[in-house]
Order: structure tokens, then sequence, then C-alpha cells
């Protein structure tokens, strides 16, 4: 359990998706010029990763990885290099099927996602946490704490944006630097006050 | 003549997918502290983005326009595996240090891009040009970020010594932080700014405009 917590902490602060990996950093920068977008799109992430991360993990550890197919009677079978392919199609089918589910069941929460479902499918903060899941060869429970915990902080990170942003509306900004530029400046800030949490061991 | 030059070498300055058009920035930042790593990289992005292209282009009057995505994303897919592989098989300590990020090129917005918005409505030739020319634009802003990282944070080029470092001897005293991930945002906004000073046409319109200082008279 202990383990578990410490795995969250550490995803969501420490190892923070987009300021310390740079994952999802094209959304990050083009969509946070509101805090209310920002948030429904910080909320969308966290419900996609923690679907996709867990079932890729199953795909992973249950078909893909050299020597997966034993219940199958194949334990010389190696089917990792297969591994991008199909992450990315459960990353695609699960945006679809949630997009449709929520339509019926949820069109509240549908109307307040709307735009960005379809928009997740590329953004590279869900591959990415699927692709450091295998890379470090997390079990399964361990998967469902790291999706949460990267989506979170990835959540975390646009929201902290937004608010910046839009206070920064006001301020006086060099013409070459307006707009891209300076949002560029203040993530980077931003991600150096996030490497003071690199010392934290847990 | 023209129409190939603009295609080619246009996104380089006037339509750059970094500072511009904000594509593919996640990759632009993590693999760009060595000059190597990011020519690697380079390489396999704009080879990946010209073939997609290529093959998009090749089969853009039979894709049903509702399944577009998943094609699009399956020809991506496919070209990252083989650049994956290969890099496994010729370049393993490369493609370690890279670890998830050639990966991360199939959900590269460079790739997907450029397959959306040219080679859904262009032949193949000229699709395959443009993907080598966005490569190049991409490619560009990578070695540039990647010189000022590597010179100032290791006092290396390509991993030869350029400055001698104090810890061996020498007088360059590097500094750290350019090794660190948020330099590289401050190399990219300081770029952007250089880039717009020179082409002005890129600045953008404010959101919100301050009025003019009331006259020092009033505020006496």
């Amino acid at each position: 359990m202990e383990h578990l917590i410490s795995l969250f902490v550490k995803a969501v602060f420490v190892e923070n998706m987009a300021l310390a990996f740079f994952l999802g950093m094209c959304t990050l920068l083009a969509l946070s010029k509101k805090v209310e977008t920002a948030l429904g799109l910080g909320i969308a992430v966290v419900v996609v990763l923690a679907i996709t991360v867990p079932l890729n993990n199953l795909l992973y550890q249950n078909l893909l990885k050299d020597g997966a197919l034993q219940w199958a009677g194949l334990p010389n079978v190696d089917l990792s290099f297969l591994g991008l392919l199909s992450y990315i199609g459960v990353i695609a089918a699960v945006v679809q099927i949630l997009e449709m589910a929520l339509d019926k069941y949820m069109p509240a929460l549908y109307n307040a996602l709307g735009v960005f479902l379809p928009l997740i499918t590329v953004n590279c903060a869900i591959m990415g946490a699927s692709l450091f899941m295998v890379e470090r060869d997390y079990n399964f429970s361990e998967s469902v704490v790291y999706g949460v915990g990267a989506g979170i902080g990835w959540a975390l990170a646009i929201a902290a944006l937004a608010g910046i942003r839009e206070k920064l509306k006001y301020s006086d900004v060099p013409a070459g630097l307006r707009g891209l530029g300076i949002t560029f400046i203040t993530v980077g800030l931003m991600s150096l006050g996030f490497m003071s949490f690199s010392g934290v061991q847990l | 003549m023209s129409e190939v030059k603009k295609v080619l070498f246009g996104p380089i300055l006037a339509n750059n997918p970094i500072a511009l058009q904000i594509l593919g920035i996640c990759s632009a930042l993590a693999v760009t502290s060595s000059m190597n790593v990011s020519l690697v990289m380079a390489i396999a992005l704009t080879l990946v983005t010209a073939f997609s292209n290529f093959f998009i282009a090749i089969i853009r009057n039979y894709i049903p326009s509702s399944i577009r995505i998943i094609v699009q994303m399956i020809i991506i897919a496919s070209l990252v595996i083989v650049v994956d592989q290969v890099l496994r098989a010729f370049a393993f300590e490369i493609s370690k240090q890279l670890s998830v990020f050639v990966g991360l090129i199939i959900t590269n917005c460079i790739v997907m891009g450029r397959a959306e918005a040219y080679a859904m409505k262009n032949g193949p030739g000229m699709s395959f040009l443009d993907g080598i020319g966005n490569g190049l634009g991409y490619s560009a802003m990578l070695m540039v970020v990647a010189f000022f990282r590597e010179l100032l944070g290791a006092g290396k080029l390509f991993g030869h010594v350029v400055f001698e470092t104090v810890q061996n001897g020498g007088w360059y005293q590097p500094n750290g932080l350019m090794l660190l991930p948020p330099s590289a945002f401050f190399v990219i906004g300081l770029i952007i700014w250089a880039l717009r000073s020179y082409k002005k046409e890129q600045v953008e319109e404010p959101e919100f405009k301050i009025a003019a200082n009331s006259r020092a008279q009033e505020a006496l």
C-alpha cells in the first residue's frame, strides 16, 4: 500500500507528465487560454488515462511481452514489436467508446467535455504514459495508480498555466514575445518550480 | 519549380512547425540535451513525416472520411515501428536514450497535422516534399536548441569537447541548468522572439490593448 501511495505522489509531482517530461505540450500550449476549458480538458485526460493505462497493461502483460503467450502454449513468441500499434489502437478505440457512452448516459458530462475528447487521441501524454508503463514494467495495480496519478499531474499543470495566462493577458509583453513566446517562458518557470520536487525521495 | 522550393524550404523560417504552427513541441523539448540524440530524432521524424505523407496521399481518394484518423494512425504507427526496430538494431545506445520518444513520433502533431492538412488534398510527389520540408523545419529548430544546450551545458558539440570545463582542468564553468528540462523552454521562447523580430508578420495580435500612459503632468 505504501509503495502505491508513493508511486502516486511521484506520478503527480516528481515525474509530472507536462512539466518534467514535456508530454502533451501541444494541447497544453494551445488550449490553456481559459481556466474553464483547461479544467474540462484536464478531467478528460484523467478519465482517459485511468482507463487506457491499465488496459494497455493487461494487453502487454498477457499478450505482447516476451514469453507472455505461455498460457496459449507458445512460450517462445515475442510480440513486443507490435506494441506501438496496439497501444494507439486501444487508445483510439477507448476514446471513441467513451464518447459514445457519455453521449448516451451522461449528456451533461459529454457536453462539458465535448470538443476535447477526440483531441485526446493525439495527446502524447496518453501514449507516453502507456509507454512509460511498459518501459518500467508495472504490474496491474501499479498501472492503475500510475494512470490516475499521471492524469492528475497533467490536469494540475494545465489548470495552473491557464490561471497564469488569464492574468498575463493584461501585461505589456514585447511584440515578438507576445502569445507563444511568453507562454514558453512561463511554462519554463513553472517547470523550474516543479524541479524542486525532484529531490524528494519516496 | 518555385512551388517545389516553397513547399520544401518554406517551413524552415516562414512557416516553422514549432515556432508558428505549435506542432510537435513535446519531443523538441525532451531530446535536445545533446546534439547526437537530436540529430537521430530529427532524421527519424523527417523520414516518418515524408513517407506517411506519401502513402496517405496515394490512398487519399479511397479513405472514407469517417475513419480517416484511424487509417492515418495505422500507417504512421507502422512506419514508426520500422524506425524503432532499425534504431534498436543499429544504434542501440541512442535508442535507449530516446526511450519512449521514438514511439511518441506516432502522436507527434507534425506527422498527423501534415497528413491531415496537406497529404489529404495533394498528390504523392508534392506531399512527400511537404513532409521533407516540415521535417527540415523541425530539424532546424531541434538542432539550434540542442546546439545551445549542449555547448553551454556541457561545453561540448556532438560529444567533442569545445570548451574545456573546470572539472577537467579547463576554464569553462558549465551551466548545469542548460542540461535540465526547463532550459529548453527558455531557449525556444527566445528563438521565437528572435524569429518574430526578424519576420514581423508572425507577431500575434494582443487580446487586450493597454491604454497609453497618462501624461507626466497629470501624475504630478
